[in-house]
């Protein structure tokens, strides 16, 4: 693809803490390289911040290569850009073109409070998953690998849950800020393996306890989160959650 | 758990949408069925017949009753729902993510359902109230005397601005359906992505061709192509 150079019009949310209130600042840059990251963007723009002595935008950030999960950014209405399939730190700036106006706002639901500018706490996940999101191994020696046998339908499907990467643009996008997709996503990735069978109840039913005290509201099944997902978790497996849920319901002795 | 953490979590909850959803879409296809009866064009001689067997079997009679418990279920919970999803998130987007990723009436579900609801309380007052309590006149049929529904819906939909309510509240259904219908399933946890292509088909020609059969019949009324 061709190079470029683009100037382009930035509004930001800029916030002091999770107890101030935000507002948009707008920032003119120029001179923005076609083959820059997104992230590499604003890197550049909190450079010039930090030299004109001003506070630079805060964002998440770890890996830059879509597998961590942090880069939160909610950019001109949809989480993570426009690109299918993809996270913030692997939009790269040949998505734009010269003279764009790009809206960069945080992830809003009131489980994810702002922490600062574009970062969000989203430790209520890291909460769902010590409620539910594991499985007991025994300590010993190592088991061998094949000792298990695993229906290789099965196996693609837990694998394919099991790329959340747990960045949160399923709450992002939702209009109920809903963390099913997510919570979902971890729920099945267990569930369907046979090391995931003991505790195949109780994960469901205190993931979804937890999920409900920490704020995040109920599944309508409209879509948003899959089609913003990154790692492209279905909707169906939300679906598969509820089953899980109703048969814990079903089967328990209380 | 116990059933009652299992009703008052949020699956839970979504549950119960899904259930008397469902309900709500099996008693459709029977009152579609039924009310098709006025298109036999025998001056309403089928359709009054077959209201009268409806209202005479006491499975139908008792089956009414839990109509009335789903209905009222079903929609103060989805009420509940919608209210409490929508606070959620305080802070809303400057730039809203609008029909990327969802339709417009998946999201607006409360909206759809709150017209269905203003349009049940006409319909109730036209002709469940009529018919169950205050009276309807008679008509004979082979010198046996019948209730005269098909009269009552002659009388009803000869009234221009009854009909368009009736087409609003079928439009309102055909929408609040086509999500509903696939949603459901998902929510009574069927999750096979094969069968579920099959559900979403289906659940759009359903909404599609059952409100649309509802609409046509004050339309056919008011037009006079039934006598
Ligand atoms: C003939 C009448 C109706 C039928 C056949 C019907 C059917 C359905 C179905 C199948 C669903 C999907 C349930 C799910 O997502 O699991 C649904 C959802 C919903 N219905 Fe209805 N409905 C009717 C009337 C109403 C009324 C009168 C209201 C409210 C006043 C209402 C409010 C809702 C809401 C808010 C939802 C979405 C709930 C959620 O996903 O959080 N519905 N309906
Ligand atoms: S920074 Fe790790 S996924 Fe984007």
């Amino acid at each position: 693809m061709e190079h470029y150079n683009m100037n382009l019009t930035l509004k930001v949310w800029r916030q002091q803490n999770t107890r101030t209130a935000g507002r948009f600042e707008t920032y003119k840059v120029s001179e923005v390289s076609s083959e820059m990251s997104f992230l590499e963007m604003i890197d550049v723009l909190n450079e010039r911040l930090t030299s004109e002595g001003k506070e630079p935008i805060a964002f998440d950030h770890d890996c830059r290569e879509g597998i961590c999960g942090s880069c939160a950014m909610y950019i001109n209405g949809r989480p993570h850009g426009p690109w299918h399939a993809n996270t913030t730190c692997q939009l790269h700036m040949r998505a734009y073109k010269d003279g764009d106006t790009i809206v960069v706002e945080p992830w809003r639901a009131n489980a994810f409070p702002v922490i600062k500018d574009l970062m969000v706490d989203r430790s209520a996940f890291d909460r769902i998953v010590q409620a539910g999101g594991y499985i007991s191994v025994n300590t010993g020696n190592a088991v061998d690998a094949n000792a298990v046998a695993v229906e290789k339908e099965k196996a693609d499907e837990s694998f394919a849950n099991a790329m959340c990467i747990a960045c949160g643009a399923c709450v992002a996008a939702c209009k109920n800020s809903s963390a099913m997709l997510f919570m979902s996503a971890k729920v099945a990735h267990l569930s369907l393996l046979p090391q995931g069978a003991p505790e195949r109840n109780t994960r469901v039913v205190n993931m979804v306890a937890q999920m409900d005290k920490e704020g995040f509201g109920s599944c309508t099944f409209q879509g948003a989160c899959e089609s913003v997902c990154p790692k492209e978790i279905k909707i169906t497996s939300i679906a598969r959650l509820h089953g899980e849920y109703l048969s814990a319901g079903l089967t328990s002795n209380k | 758990m116990k059933w009652s953490e299992f009703f008052t979590s949020s699956v839970g909850k979504k549950f119960v949408m899904g259930f008397t959803g469902l309900f709500l879409i099996s008693f459709l296809v029977i009152h579609v069925g039924l009310n098709a009866c006025i298109w036999a064009n025998d001056n309403g001689v089928m359709f009054n017949k077959a209201a009268h067997f409806m209202g005479s079997m006491v499975v139908i009679r008792i089956m009414e009753v839990g109509l009335l418990a789903g209905i009222f279920l079903h929609a103060i919970q989805g009420l509940v729902l919608t209210a409490q999803n929508y606070k959620r998130r305080s802070v809303g987007y400057a730039v809203p993510m609008g029909n990327t990723g969802s339709p417009w009436y998946s999201r607006w579900m409360g909206l759809l359902g709150t017209l269905i609801l203003l349009f049940l309380i006409l319909h109730w007052y036209n002709f469940w109230i009529p018919s169950r309590f205050t009276g309807v006149e008679e008509v004979f049929i082979d010198n046996k005397p019948y209730d005269n529904l098909y009269g009552l819906m002659l009388l009803t939909f000869s009234n221009w601005w009854v009909v368009i309510v009736y087409v609003l509240g079928c439009i309102s259904l055909a929408y609040h359906l086509m999500q509903g219908f696939h949603a459901a399933f998902k929510s009574l946890g069927f999750h096979n992505r094969k069968y579920l292509v099959v559900i979403r088909n289906v659940g759009n020609v359903f909404s599609i061709v059952v409100s649309g059969a509802f609409a046509m019949m004050p339309i056919s009324m008011k037009l006079g192509w039934v006598s």
